[in-house]
């Protein structure tokens, strides 16, 4: 089935305002009459809350953590990026749109990157009347810097804190609504499925994570944003308890999801030490400005790297890119990394890291400079590894950051199921096959302020379902399956752990699904991933209760779901028969190793339906139409 | 390294607690402390105990999420560092450590060392912002912040929420948090507008909640992992007694006659 995604006709200018034209509107007396329910409270999450209370909408708004201000946006770094111009350097809405498309090697819609380009500006106006701190100049303007390997200085930023600041403006316009008794909160609330009730999207169920009830909460809408599913590798940047339960559950009640190869791996992460590691911290890609990086030529090198001299090392990106050098983008650099690795050069506890060393740009510029470019970096890196990167080489290793694909949804926002939202990391709209740097606080701030205030209305608006209670029997099911589901996992009481299955999971897509993929691989993966997912549910342990606070009752729960979403993840890998973006595939490369699109076949979104259990998935093809620029291959030589 | 944990553990809020024992035989050094509860929950889990409950969530020192007290010091003795950043070789062999929840009448118990701190929330919600809805703001430029004021605003809105300094204080006294959120926004020329209103809600709120009153001890700026500094409890008394005299009963609407 050819999937339409509404897209305005028009020129792409002109688009997003005649769709805005075209809506409908609620009244601003009813509004008060409907309920909307937004899972997750992270930028995007919390920028849509707000809003609808602000219009007049009762909401529901629901997070695991304590509080809606845990959300992992609040670990964002670098900056967020917006069209403004202010440095006068050529910057437009046309440049950030291009860009965009191009850094997601022209797997994402013109019509949906073009808006959040042109709303980019808003956000900034937006934040900045809330008090989100942003570096200033002396003047009293707004500072920009470049980021990501843009030509133009777009981005802006507060110190190295950008997405907690962010999401503490948001979070503060969430708490002035629930103040004022629009939005009501369900911290330690988790989603375990959502409601379906004549093919539209009525509700969901819930488990209150502190006394384990089940409860069922009905609304005119619901808006999944809920964040990306990294943590499906086990190790990667995202917190702990991100998890992919909610757009899971909402992908077997029949919303397709999009992409889910698309999976974005960052160079320059601190390796892990043993195996007792829980999660891997980024650093800053801005070290590759003045960092060189290397492993030892010979394998089983094992004097300290400052015993090791030039001519036993290998230099490997300033060998294989002369151009770029140690500035080659993030998936060329993960991919040269693992390779060095894999050959046996790895440095470190396990081999798993290279060196990016700081020792020549010390020499040149002293340490004081690179104090002030990093400090804060270098501090954070010695106070993990307990090692001194001004006399130390630090280590570095690729790690799984960012998933573009999620949920699909239309121009609006909406899902195939009519009433269900998607906004933030958890859809797959607007990166395409990978991210721009500062672009993620971009899109989930653009969807929930600018976007899904306005098509939610509509849809609302337009009406033509019915109204109904909690006692509904598709709510009396689901939460009876959710009870049951709670039921099986404290039951099975077999010998290990969540953990230790989520750790066997992680391995294999890391190896079989990681950051270069063959029919091969994926192939074994797609054999292991359901044979270790049945071990699971004969063998795994949850010890307690279902009625108290049991953590490992939650992680059984996400772990379960991200079972099935790792199987799609191989299969949409598999049929993808060309490498693009965070995708790349062994047997799709030029003689150089780049990424050999498939323009012809591949220019589509490839998005999955789910059949049932155990029956096949089917997917349906979304083509991408390129009306205004013009498809390219890109080149680091 | 081996070392001997005293762990809090309660059931629930409603159940009372008490210290267990256990030993860690081989605690490697390059462990966050997080993860050495990891492994020790993976081993009780193993034996057929439950683990032991605590709250983490971005494990990068950010989200405010993790904390609980470390023979006697909130977030344990290393300088600006949240639990989950603590690494264990700031501990030596042999070490006895006692884990405790963060302690206040405004955070109930959970469970062992996770605690409820919606009270900061409900701070907040008292007038921790700037009132300004989705729209129509002017551009962002029209704004103008000198940028000593910009940076000393950062520094204030550091603040992970983490509940650290409460715990800290032998008042309970939320005046660090609470006060950094009034600097944060005073600062600013977005924040002047309710400068006076944000502080009296803001600190009618804090007594509703039960946390304590400041009396300067400091120890709650000494235990915060993000640095907020003592003076931002100075800046709030002084838009608290400002409020006092500047806000009085609304006039009534009608005129005489």
């Amino acid at each position: 089935m050819a999937l339409d995604a509404r897209i305005p006709a028009g020129p792409l200018e002109q688009k997003w305002t005649k769709r805005k034209a075209d809506m409908k509107l609620v009244n601003p007396a009813n509004k008060r009459k409907y309920t909307i329910i937004v899972v997750g409270t992270g930028l995007a999450g919390a920028s849509a809350a707000a809003s609808f209370g602000e219009l007049g909408y009762n909401v529901k708004n629901f997070c695991f953590q304590d509080t809606p201000r845990r959300a992992h946006s609040i670990a964002a770094q670098g900056g967020i990026n917006a069209a403004k111009n202010y440095q006068n350097d050529g910057d437009s809405i046309w440049r950030l749109f291009y860009d965009t498309i191009k850094g997601g090697d022209f797997r994402a819609r013109e019509g949906n990157v073009y808006r959040l380009a042109e709303v980019s500006n808003n956000i900034i106006d937006q934040a900045t009347a809330q008090g989100v701190p942003f570096a200033r100049e002396y003047g009293g303007l707004l500072a920009n810097r470049s980021f990501g390997g843009a030509l133009v200085s777009r981005t802006f930023y507060a110190r190295g804190q950008t997405g907690q600041q962010l999401l503490l403006g948001a979070y503060q316009a969430q708490m002035r609504q629930v103040q004022l008794g629009k939005v009501k909160m369900f911290p330690r609330t988790e989603m375990l499925d959502l409601v379906v009730v004549d093919g539209r999207a009525r509700g969901i169920v819930t488990r209150n994570l502190v006394t384990g009830k089940v409860e069922s909460h009905v609304g005119d809408a619901v808006v999944l944003a809920t964040g990306g599913y990294g943590n499906v590798y086990y190790l990667s940047t995202n917190a702990k308890g991100s998890n992919a339960t909610a757009i899971w559950r909402a992908h077997r009640k029949g919303a397709y999801f999009a992409n889910p190869c698309y999976t974005q791996i960052h160079p320059t992460c601190i390796p892990r030490a043993g195996e007792y590691q829980s999660k891997l911290t980024l650093m800053s890609e801005s070290l590759r400005n003045d960092g060189r990086i290397w492993v030892p030529k010979n394998k089983g090198d094992k004097r300290p790297p400052d015993q090791i001299p030039d001519g036993d090392r290998d230099y490997y990106l300033e060998r294989k890119y002369p151009t770029y050098g140690n500035l080659a983008p993030r998936d060329i650099s993960s991919r040269a990394a693992k390779q060095a690795c894999d050959a046996g050069l790895g440095v470190g506890p396990g081999g798993l890291g290279v060196y990016l060393d700081f020792s020549d740009s010390i020499q040149r510029l002293g340490k004081k400079a690179i104090a002030e470019r990093y400090g804060n970096l270098f501090d954070m890196y010695e106070r993990i590894t307990g090692e001194d990167p001004y006399s130390v080489p630090m280590r570095i290793y690729p790690a799984v950051h960012y998933t573009m694909g999620g949920l699909w949804v239309d121009y609006d926002l909406m899902s195939n199921l009519p009433g269900l939202f998607v906004v933030g990391e958890a859809n797959f709209s607007d990166h395409g096959a990978n991210r721009l740097g500062a672009s993620a606080l971009m899109q989930g701030l653009a969807d929930g302020y600018f976007v899904i205030p306005f098509t939610i209305g509509d849809y609302i608006a337009r009406g033509g379902y019915a109204k109904i209670g909690a006692d509904h029997a598709a709510f009396k099911d689901a939460e009876a399956a959710v009870a049951q589901r709670t039921k099986t996992f404290l039951s099975i009481n077999g010998k290990h752990s969540v953990d230790h299955f989520h750790k066997a999971l992680g391995d294999v897509m890391w190896e079989q699904v990681g950051m270069a993929r063959t029919k091969e691989s994926l192939e074994k993966a797609l054999k292991v991933i359901p044979e270790l997912k049945a071990q699971f549910w004969k063998d795994v342990r949850v010890p307690g209760s279902g009625a108290e606070f049991n953590q490992e009752i939650e992680k059984a729960g996400r772990l379960a779901d991200f079972f099935e979403l790792a199987e799609l993840l191989a299969l949409d890998a598999l049929q993808r028969n060309e490498s693009c973006g965070g995708h790349f595939r062994g047997e799709y490369q030029t003689e150089e190793g780049e990424a050999k699109r498939n323009d012809d076949e591949y220019a589509y979104a490839a998005a999955w339906e789910w059949k049932g259990e155990g029956q096949p998935w089917v997917l349906n093809k979304e083509p991408l139409v390129f009306e205004n620029i013009h498809l390219q291959t890109r080149s680091y030589k | 390294m081996r070392l001997t944990l005293e762990i809090w553990r309660q059931k629930n809020g409603n159940e009372a607690g008490r210290f267990v024992r256990y030993d860690m035989e081989d605690v490697d050094h390059h462990m966050s402390f997080l993860e050495m509860l990891d492994v020790l929950n993976q081993r009780l889990i193993a034996k057929g105990e439950e683990p032991v409950a605590f709250d983490s969530d971005c494990r990068e020192g950010i989200c405010g999420m993790c904390g609980f007290v470390i023979n006697g010091r909130p977030h344990g003795d290393q300088p600006l560092t949240t639990v989950c950043q603590l690494h264990m070789r700031f501990f030596h062999d042999g070490q006895m450590l006692r884990l405790e929840p963060f302690r206040a009448k405004a955070f109930p118990i959970v469970r062992d060392l996770a605690i409820d701190r919606s009270a900061l929330d409900r701070v907040i919600m008292a007038g921790g912002y700037v009132s300004v809805n989705t729209g129509g703001p002017r551009d962002a430029n029209d704004i103008l912040v000198p940028k000593t004021s910009s940076d000393l605003a950062m520094d204030a809105a550091a603040c992970i929420g983490c509940g650290a300094c409460v715990a800290a204080c032998p008042n309970a006294s939320a005046s660090l948090f609470t006060g950094a959120k009034i600097s944060h926004l005073g600062l600013l020329p977005q924040g002047q507008p309710e400068l006076h209103l944000r502080a009296l809600s803001m600190a009618q709120q804090n007594m509703t909640e039960g946390f304590g009153s400041c009396t300067v001890i400091g120890e709650c700026a000494e235990s915060c992992p993000k640095g907020i500094k003592l003076e931002v409890i100075a800046r709030m008394n002084r838009n608290y007694l400002g409020g006092s005299f500047a806000y009085r009963e609304q006039a009534s609407g009608g005129g005489a006659g």
